[in-house]
């Protein structure tokens, strides 16, 4: 099973490094990732598409919390998400095919943003099954590029992953009796 | 008042109470060294290569529970440290490496010795640091030092350029940090741990896995109150040993690869594990579909992803060892377990696994177990890897707490010369032991000359059999004894100590066992001793790699004599 992971991280440099690296060090199939401003500024938010049957997804968001750069990981995989990804093909096209691909385009409400003698380009964005068929219709055609962003994930309605608020970070393993952070319940 | 970053970089370490460097200068780090002496407060141990620096701070860290520091130039020097980071790494072991980079204009344009140690370091480091500006130093130092000793402790690396050293900027160290996403768990969710007060209540063949999680939280007291309140025998990690009495009723000494049969018995039969930071290494469970068949687990560490890594557990529970034993201990109902401790001492008369048979010769076992009779067992015990690493791990008793630095995770040869000398500075005035092998001895022995110009009273034992011991045994079991690239055409230790100015001394005879260890022992420098050991005598009992625990090698009846 696919699984859509959303991580805020800083923004600083080499954050993306450390987190391919990690994949690559663990041994995690990622299918793609797509990396971007949020909505506070001096965060990024990655999006993640790990495969389930070949990677251990707990691993992976417990893994990526280590990364002290690493604010906040979710898998959003079983939330009500509305996921998107962008491509831009650029497709063979003559005189005598421009139409056909233009009905094909309008049925996929997709844009054409670009027009040469024998060529265009394709903007599409939708789920992966959307592109993938919209693709698939085109290759008789000729695609000569092909151009995709890979899935970015939002939860509908109240979830989110945002932010975590403020905390301080307490500066030793405080006393007892203070209230602390408490461990999420883990289920194995 | 501006300041170098030279000397920002000082004031911040002396800020962090750091009192010891492990170093090697060079170029780039020149003017870090020029600023030095200003601080007559940090102590700067010249090592003689920086992977000894690394090991060194690491010993140092393990024994003083600070952070360890160590420092080098950019390129080799900081390549050079590479092995000794990922061993703090692989250990929890918290450790600030500082490493000199090629100046600003330079970076990238492959100047001379440069080299990206961020980037070679990221797998190897909890974080490691850039630093641009002279004007970031103080901050990110006090990052660096929380980041390596709070939560799981690690290794942090702070690469600094030339110029960086050089340039001047406001020295105001910073009160506070700010880091979003770093947030370590201490206290243990109170559900989780009534499900496993709950289970150990239930329980009637509980085993306490102890490792070193115990050790880095100093939960001695709280690990002691539980076994003894509920009556549960104890077994180690490699790393674990030295958290429990290793001379109380309860302890049943090392599982795992070389583990005693009775400790490997013990968590094959028990129903209830109740694991204590510690990580399921494969040395630990061996083959893991058959580990602990008939238990249920309890799993507590710090490090959320190491619940459920390798083993599944029924509880985990994330937080620090020691808050999480103080809120689990008034829960757990006292007992007596008559039943169940009975047919663990019977499993300790059945297969005798730290019984050491009768000769002339040099046995390592018994120069071990003479080390803990002459010492009283008050000394810090420091090894290497590989054979005698096993038998000082089994035939030493670990008695006072945090008394054995080895190599666990990793497994570095070598370790044991540099980490002893870490070890004797963040101890001064104790006994350090380090028991080495001949083969990793030879790999970081340039050492001893910083053990004289430091005038440390180091203790090393080198069990020396003219082979690489471990190797060799594999090669003899499981390789028809086709001793291929382990033989070793070994010094001579003594004239190498002698040459150093270090008093040496050999033993080839069981009889002089005793009085060498006594000499060294009381001798107020350093002192090598070379044991001329049995040449082909083997580390048991020994589960084959893939096996199970309970299919463990028992003993040298198994031998083939060729």
């Amino acid at each position: 099973m696919k699984h859509t992971i959303v991580a805020l991280v800083e923004d600083r440099p080499g954050v993306l490094n450390r987190v391919s690296s990690l994949f690559r060090r663990r041994g995690f199939n990622i299918e793609s990732i797509a990396v971007g401003h949020s909505e506070t500024p001096g965060f990024s938010r990655m999006t993640m598409m790990v495969d389930g049957d070949t990677t251990d997804v707990d691993q992976v968001t417990k893994q990526l919390y280590k990364l002290i750069d690493v604010l906040k990981v979710s898998d959003i995989t079983r939330e009500d998400i509305v996921a998107r990804e962008l491509a831009l093909i650029k497709v063979r096209a003559t005189a005598a095919t421009r139409s056909e691909i233009i009905q094909i385009v309008d049925i996929f409400r997709a844009n054409i943003v670009d027009v040469a003698p024998d060529s265009l380009i394709i903007e599409v964005t939708g789920d992966e099954d959307k592109l993938d068929s919209l693709v698939r219709l085109l290759k008789g055609f000729g695609i000569k590029e092909l151009a995709r962003t890979g899935r970015i994930a939002m939860s509908r309605g109240q979830a989110g992953v945002l932010i975590p608020e403020e905390r301080p970070t307490p500066s030793a393993p405080p006393p007892r009796g203070r209230k602390l952070p408490q461990s999420r319940e883990v289920t194995p | 008042m501006k300041l170098s970053g030279a000397n920002i970089l000082c004031q911040s370490l002396l800020k962090e109470g750091v009192e010891v460097i492990f170093g090697f200068p060079g170029g780039v780090v020149l003017p870090f060294y020029d600023a030095l002496p200003q601080y007559p407060q940090l102590r700067h141990i010249l090592v003689r290569h920086e992977q000894g620096a690394a090991h060194a701070a690491d010993g140092y860290a393990r024994v003083t529970g600070k952070v360890g520091v160590c420092l080098a130039t950019s390129g080799p020097g900081a390549a050079n440290l590479v092995t000794g980071i990922a061993n703090a790494y692989m250990d929890s072991v918290p450790l600030l490496a500082i490493t000199g980079q090629v100046a600003r204009p330079f970076i990238g344009k492959d100047a001379f010795q440069e080299t990206d140690i961020t980037g070679i370091t990221l797998p190897i480091t909890k974080q490691n640091y850039l630093v641009l500006r002279a004007q970031d130093i103080a901050q990110v130092v006090k990052e660096a030092f929380h980041i390596a000793l709070t939560g799981r402790p690690g290794p942090v690396l702070l690469d600094i350029p030339r110029d960086v050293f050089l340039e001047e900027a406001e020295f105001n160290y910073p009160e506070k940090i700010n880091l979003p996403g770093y947030k370590p768990t201490y206290q243990g969710h109170p559900t989780q741990i009534k499900k496993a007060a709950k289970l150990i209540n239930e329980a009637q063949r509980p085993v306490i896995l102890a490792g070193h999680g115990i050790i880095l939280s100093g939960a001695y007291d709280e690990l002691k109150e539980l076994a003894e309140k509920a009556q549960i025998p104890v077994v180690f990690t490699l790393l674990g040993l030295s958290s429990f009495p290793g001379q109380h009723y309860l302890s049943l000494g090392m599982l795992g690869m070389h583990g005693l049969a009775y400790a490997n018995l013990a968590v094959c039969e028990a129903d209830l594990l109740i694991a204590i930071g510690m990580r399921f290494d494969d040395r630990v469970t061996g083959r893991v579909a058959d580990f602990a068949p008939k238990a249920q687990i309890i799993h507590m560490d710090i490090d959320p992803a190491e619940i459920g890594k390798n083993v599944r557990v029924q509880v985990p529970i994330v937080g620090d060892i020691k808050h999480i034993l103080k809120d689990l201990n008034p829960q757990i109902e006292r007992r007596v377990r008559r039943e169940w401790l009975r047919q663990v001492d019977q499993w300790r008369h059945e297969h005798p696994s730290l019984a050491i048979r009768e000769t002339d010769q040099v046995l390592p076992q018994y120069v071990v177990k003479s080390i803990h009779q002459v010492t009283g067992g008050n000394a810090t015990i420091v090894t290497g890897v590989g054979q005698h690493q096993m038998w000082a791990a089994q035939h030493y008793i670990y008695d006072k707490p945090n008394s054995l630095v080895s190599s666990g995770g990793l497994g570095t040869m070598g370790f044991e010369l540099p980490a002893a000398i870490g070890a004797q500075v963040g101890l001064p005035g104790e006994t350090v032991w380090a028991i080495c092998g001949d083969g990793g001895f030879q790999m970081t022995l340039q050492e001893l000359a910083t053990v004289v110009q430091e005038n440390l009273p180091v203790k090393l034992a080198i069990m020396n059999n003219g082979y690489l011991g471990m190797v060799r045994q594999w090669q003899e079991l499981f390789y028809n004894r086709r001793y291929v690239a382990t033989p070793l055409a070994g010094p001579d230790f003594v004239k190498i100590a002698e040459a150093y100015g270090i008093p040496g001394r050999r033993v080839t005879s069981k009889a002089q066992v005793i009085p060498a260890i006594q000499e060294a022992q009381s001798h107020p420098g350093p002192m090598l001793i070379d044991f001329q050991i049995e040449p082909e005598e083997n580390v048991f009992p020994m589960v084959p790699m893939g096996a199970a625990l309970h299919e463990q090698l028992q003993g040298q009846p198994q031998k083939v004599k060729k």
